[in-house]
């Protein structure tokens, strides 16, 4: 199980995942060979996984990003999984969320721009299979993206 | 906006995998001196290419068993102030993520929580309470996929 040090190294490592290990060790108030052995058991435990890097889609061109809140025909035994395996080979689809609750599936599409997003609207996502009503979010702005636990 | 090659490209999605990932052990996989693919690095970072570092945890296992999509309608737009909404809601610690769209709801927020009646106590204390909330709409999700993205 976590111990309070655990948590006190995983919320400073969370809040600046590229420090050095002694800034971190320093902040967290532990040595660095103490903080070295604990990262090293929450790898090996699965807790932590890694660092990501967040890419930043507008410095690569894509502009427009759109959550498209889908509502599946239920009917059809076979839908989610019809559907997400489709999902999947749209390379402007970046995420994929599955839900308990008025939407069934949320995808989070990515545009070069306006004209981009209407040709692949139309072309690669109506075109879903059993999707029996479908909603879009314009993201306007991301105003908090660090996705911190409350630890 | 910057231009990729095929290289760039292997080497954002390796650094998006993993942002630890040494310029010396990503130019041996790629076939370059480590000078050269620390300046491959260094131009991308500089030009933005990526918004930040992310720590990857498993939330569940520690005891974040709980996920939920918020989409907030604020209750009267022009009487209430969107600085105060937003400089409220990026302030709670059980909201990882903050958007604002346009579409059915203004807002749309990914909170995290320990069970659902954890959850429930965020959502009355916390997000009920916010200035100018109006309609909300709560969907629990159930899986998540992240993609690669258009590389």
């Amino acid at each position: 199980m976590l111990d309070d040090t655990d948590r006190r190294i995983l919320r400073y490592y969370q809040s600046d995942p590229e420090s050095a290990s002694a800034d971190l060790a320093e902040r967290a108030g532990v040595t660095t060979s103490t903080l070295a052995r604990r990262l090293e058991r929450l790898r090996d435990k699965g807790i932590l996984r890694g660092v990501r890097g967040v890419i930043h889609w507008p410095a690569l061109g894509y502009e427009v990003a759109v959550s498209l809140r889908v509502t599946l025909d239920k009917t059809q035994a076979r839908a989610f999984d019809e559907f997400l395996d489709a999902a999947r080979d749209v390379p402007e689809v970046l995420e994929i969320q599955t839900f308990l609750g008025q939407v069934d599936v949320r995808l989070s599409v990515i545009a070069r721009d306006m004209g981009h997003y209407q040709q692949l609207y139309r072309e690669r996502l109506l075109t879903l299979p059993h999707i029996a009503d479908i909603e879009a979010l314009m993201h306007v702005a991301q105003l908090k993206t660090q996705e911190s636990l409350p630890l | 906006m910057i231009a990729l090659d095929d290289t760039d490209r292997a080497i954002v999605r390796a650094l998006s995998a993993d942002m630890t990932t040494s310029a010396g052990a990503l130019g041996r996989q790629l076939g370059l001196s480590q000078p050269a693919c620390w300046r491959r690095i260094k131009r991308l970072r500089e030009a933005g290419v990526f918004r930040a570092a992310r720590l990857d945890v498993d939330a569940a296992a520690l005891g974040f068993g709980v996920t939920v999509f918020l989409g907030v309608k604020l209750a009267a737009k022009g009487q209430v102030s969107l600085e105060d909404f937003e400089r409220a809601v990026t302030a709670i610690p059980e909201v990882q993520t903050v958007e604002h769209v346009l579409g059915a709801y203004d807002y749309r927020l990914r909170v995290v929580a320990r069970d659902i009646s954890d959850f429930e106590r965020v959502l009355r204390r916390r997000v009920l309470t916010l200035p100018g909330v109006g309609n909300i709409d709560a969907n629990v999700l159930l899986s998540e996929e992240r993609r690669p993205g258009p590389l």
